[in-house]
């Protein structure tokens, strides 16, 4: 088995998710039907996304496990290969090298826990999964709480979902944008803001976090304020990675790759770690 | 005579540390094996008496100098100006090359003559350590002694008197201007041009050849480059932020050792600083494969000097002939539009 | 398998007569003075230097370019851009006159490349014979890094040197293929006296610690903290010699190349010295710092592979101290962080 070696894919629908169009979702189906049925991966996990020719991009899988037949990435336009995914049309290949990374403890720690979920700007990809994911084994986990937030309205990412979800009463969502805006009624401050007004309570409680890091940082103290220790907080960290499996030496942070070792990580863990990321 | 120079080093640098006229000096201090030097950067009294110097000292100073200097500013944003006030200043050794790239450094403003307190030394030539271990005929060397005109080089179960100036590396051989042109401070006394006849001696040599040789002599040359890039990054010129071979989009030359991506790398590399090289051969001294990528610039050197009578460095105000533009430039290429009577 | 001895002079037959199954490499000089490993041409196999040739034989386990897929790049194809395994030609390969050390570094680097088939298959298909040191140069150190002057880790066959024949020992199975061909008779009394005598008084630096296990029980940050790293990072220039002349030092970076229709997805040595090694897309750079990448390259050799692995990452072949521009001495570094 070679672990370079991507499934061939196909790309079956493209959406553009932000105004700005530098935020697009690509709904990816493998060639394979074998491939397609042996595929399970876990919500927080990632694949390098290849584009012969072009290179390779390691992009969270925005798409549950529950969501059989298909694969979604929502991804940001930055350089070389991610400039090349957003001119691509629908039908044509590309390879997708993956399950990869560890992933959100959904299936152990995570189970029986309250759930507080922040994420600010494009990071909500795999947070969308875990959501997902969640809604779909809703018995195994207590109250869920979403707390998300982008500059505008138009940079928010699955609008169609966030109103479905805010429709649900088994999920307590907020959304909110950084400044006011035409036309928007929602709620209006940084993520850290609302998450000081909504004091998540720590009991019996995990957190996953991911956004940028400044955004982190001021999420915590918060959530410090009512309690939080660092072992109940996830993050999902992010560097530049080549070979995905621990060996090119392009992601590690101290002795951890993200690649391998993560890129999910506990706060605890992560301060135990050099600022290398 | 190193000792001498060596004592006048650590007093200059520790009085100029003390008074604070410099925030940070720059020069050499002793190696971990015979024959290399470390280059070194004091700041304080106490870290100047680590200085030294000996032929060795291969590596031009100007190198580190822009970078030294800019961190000893204070923190800023890019794209804010700089603080008002005095910026700290770095004191620094220099010989002709060195001395005549930080000319250049001054002309392509990467350094403020004011913050750079320049101790110059003339040179007398430093020596290669690759050609002391073909003089012992590679037998190791375990302790080299410099007398004056000749070195004392002693191995397992062998010593040797070698003959200072056969060891000298090429480019110093050939050198025309070993006096710092400019300084703050002299160290011992400057000794006047040197009169080389056959200063291209080695570049007419390979022009020599047939262009199917001179091709053929090239690719062997570069044969074993391993794109480590301790030429590029030894060289005071060589300071893009983003080097041409690191850029992505578009990616002008591949990043493995394939011998065309190879070549295009020496070749641009060595066009990138004609008319700015000083044949300081910190390039060929770096090179762990032993390449003298020195020999393309040396020609691009030979070819400016004729084209334009220019050599670099020597003159401040002289403008810099491949970045100088004027209205009255006889190649018609920039102005063609307007030397034809179009109206664009 | 017994110990068996080689004339000297019937070395060259002996490999000869493998020339056809086999590609055969050794240290031979080259026209820059030193000496470098080259394709056997038939001659002399002795004249070498005592310590290691200019390069680390780590490029005939993940040589640069090395191919990991083709494809067609031409759109209208129906297997366009798909990517498909190279079909791999190269003969089975003898590298003759590995030092210790070397052979080491390939046991060392099998461990973070253990599910990488394409090391793993060169692995396989490389047979070394080793030649063990009767003294080190001054700049060996494999005695520090758990190695030594007479080491056999990784050899398929381990020779030493005396004077008129090789006396050697079949440490694999893949040894055993080679030594089948009637060159070789067993040892007098003399010879096998001589040959422990050797081995007793190969001369090699030691230092009288066990200092990978003295690095493994140092707090990671407590290293990673230690004052010195900014005088160890100022002279360094950010080059690549130490990284890619060093057997243990494993980076690469991949890259899709097209040509006309043709297309390859290749991987090339990369080094952390390289200030765009983790810059990301965004622009964002973690180790921007020279002084965050000079200190994660010796963290990451002599703290995490150690904490991972077991055995410090690097052999004491001396290559990145010979030939460091700047002269950044790991010996220095190693000593710093051993007594901090």
């Amino acid at each position: 088995m070679n672990p370079y070696l991507p499934y061939s894919a196909v790309i079956d629908d493209i959406f553009v998710e932000t105004e700005d169009g530098n935020l697009k979702t690509f709904r990816i189906v493998l060639e394979n039907e074998e491939d397609r049925r042996n595929w399970t991966h876990r919500p927080g996990q990632f694949a390098m996304l290849s584009i012969a020719g072009k290179g390779e991009i390691p992009i969270g899988i925005a798409s549950s496990p529950t969501e059989k037949g298909h694969l979604l990435f929502t991804v940001n336009r930055a350089g070389v290969v991610t400039t090349a995914l957003h001119k691509m049309n629908v039908g044509d290949p590309i390879g997708v090298r993956g399950p990869l990374g560890n992933g959100f403890p959904v299936d152990s720690e995570l189970k029986g826990k309250n759930i507080v979920i922040i994420a600010g700007g494009f990071a909500f990809t795999t947070l969308r999964a875990t959501l997902i994911y969640m809604l779909e084994h809703r018995g195994d986990y207590e109250n869920i709480t979403v707390i998300y937030g982008a500059r505008t309205p138009g940079m928010l990412l699955y609008k169609d979902e966030l109103k479905q979800w805010q429709e649900r009463d088994d999920l307590n969502v907020y959304i909110t944008v950084d400044r006011e805006a035409p036309g928007w009624d929602g709620l209006v401050g940084f993520v850290p803001t609302i998450a000081g007004q909504v004091k998540p309570s720590p009991e019996n409680a995990a957190a996953l976090i991911c956004g940028p890091p400044i955004m982190i940082k001021f999420t915590m103290p918060p959530l410090e304020e009512v309690g939080w220790r660092n072992d109940q907080v996830y993050l999902s960290l992010e560097n530049r990675m080549k070979c995905a499996i621990g060996i090119c030496g392009h992601c590690n942070v101290g002795p951890v790759y993200v690649c391998k070792d993560g890129p999910v990580f506990t706060r605890a863990e992560v301060q135990r770690l050099p600022v290398e990321f | 005579m190193n000792e001498r120079i060596t004592q006048e080093i650590q007093s200059i640098a520790a009085s100029m540390l003390e008074s604070g006229q410099v925030a940070a000096f720059l020069g050499y201090s002793q190696g971990t094996l015979p024959g290399t030097m470390q280059p070194f950067v004091a700041r304080d009294v106490e870290d100047a008496k680590k200085f030294s110097w000996n032929s060795f000292c291969v590596i031009n100073l100007a190198n580190y100098l822009p970078a030294l200097l800019r961190s000893l500013e204070p923190p800023r944003r890019r794209g804010e100006p700089p603080p008002e006030g005095p910026l700290p200043k770095v004191g620094v050794l220099a010989t002709g090359c060195w001395s005549r790239n930080m000319v250049v450094q001054i002309q392509e403003n990467q350094i403020e003559r004011q913050r750079a307190v320049i101790v110059g030394i003339s040179s007398r030539g430093m020596v290669s350590r690759r050609k002391l271990e073909a003089a012992v005929g590679y037998r190791e060397i375990t302790h080299i002694e410099e007398q004056d005109n000749s070195l004392l080089v002693r191995g397992d179960g062998f010593e040797e008197t070698i003959n200072r100036w056969d060891v000298v590396r090429d480019n110093c051989q050939t050198c025309v201007h070993p006096d710092p042109v400019i300084y703050d401070k002299l160290i011992g006394s400057l000794s006047g041009d040197r009169k080389i006849p056959d200063r291209f001696r080695q570049v007419e040599e390979i022009e020599a050849l047939s262009v199917d040789d001179r091709w053929q002599w090239f690719q062997n040359e570069i044969s074993s480059c391993i794109r480590c890039y301790a030429c590029r990054n030894a060289c005071p010129l060589c300071y893009c932020p983003t080097c041409f071979v690191d850029d992505s989009r578009p990616q002008w030359v591949g990043k493995s050792i394939d011998p065309v991506d190879t070549a295009l790398f020496h070749i641009l590399r060595a066009y990138h600083c004609a008319g700015r090289c000083t044949d300081c051969g910190s390039c060929e001294s770096v090179c762990p494969m032993g390449i003298r990528m020195r020999l393309f610039t040396k020609k691009l050197q030979k070819d400016v000097l004729e084209l334009y009578g220019f050599e670099p460095g020597l003159d401040p105000d002289a403008p810099l002939p491949l970045s100088t533009y004027k209205m009255d430039d006889p190649e018609e290429f920039i102005l063609t539009h307007i030397k034809k009577g179009d109206k664009k | 398998m017994k110990p068996l001895v080689l004339e000297k002079e019937q070395a060259g037959h002996w490999l000869k007569g493998l020339c056809n199954n086999f590609d055969i490499f050794a240290p031979l000089p080259t026209d820059k003075g030193y000496s470098d490993w080259q394709k056997w041409d038939g001659g002399d196999l002795f004249d070498v230097a005592k310590g290691v040739p200019k390069s680390s034989i780590k490029t005939f386990f993940f040589p640069q370019p090395e191919v990991l897929f083709q494809f067609n790049a031409r759109a209208s194809a129906p297997d366009a851009f798909r990517l498909r395994e190279p079909k791999c030609q190269d003969k089975p390969r003898i590298l003759f006159g590995v030092r210790p050390c070397d052979a080491r570094s390939v046991v060392l680097n099998s461990m973070p490349y253990e599910e990488d088939p394409y090391f793993q298959k060169r692995i396989q298909e490389t047979f070394i014979v080793g030649f063990l040191c009767r003294e080190g140069c001054s700049t060996c150190f494999c005695k520090w890094t758990g190695g030594s002057p007479t080491g056999t880790e990784g050899m398929d066959v381990a020779a030493i040197d005396l004077g008129q024949v090789l006396y050697v020992e079949i440490l694999s199975d893949k040894g055993k293929r080679l030594v089948g061909n009637g060159f070789f008779r067993s040892p007098t009394k003399d010879e096998e006296t001589e040959a422990k005598d050797f081995v007793e008084k190969a001369k090699g630096q030691a230092l009288d610690q066990d200092v990978a296990s003295i690095l493994r029980s140092k707090g990671l940050m407590h290293l990673y903290d230690a004052p010195f790293w900014n005088s160890v990072s100022e002279p360094c220039i950010n080059c690549g010699t130490c990284t890619f002349l060093c057997p243990t030092c494993y980076c690469f970076d991949i890259q899709d190349e097209t040509l006309r229709g043709k297309g390859r997805r290749i991987r090339y040595w990369d080094s952390c010295m390289f200030p765009l090694f983790t810059q990301h897309a965004s622009g964002h750079n973690p180790r921007g710092d020279k002084l965050k990448r000079v200190r994660n390259r010796f963290m990451h050799k002599l703290k995490y592979f150690p904490d991972r692995f077991g055995p410090i990452s690097c052999v004491g072949c001396g290559r990145c101290v010979r030939d460091c521009p700047v002269n950044i001495d790991i010996r220095q570094v190693l000593r710093s962080l051993l007594e901090i």
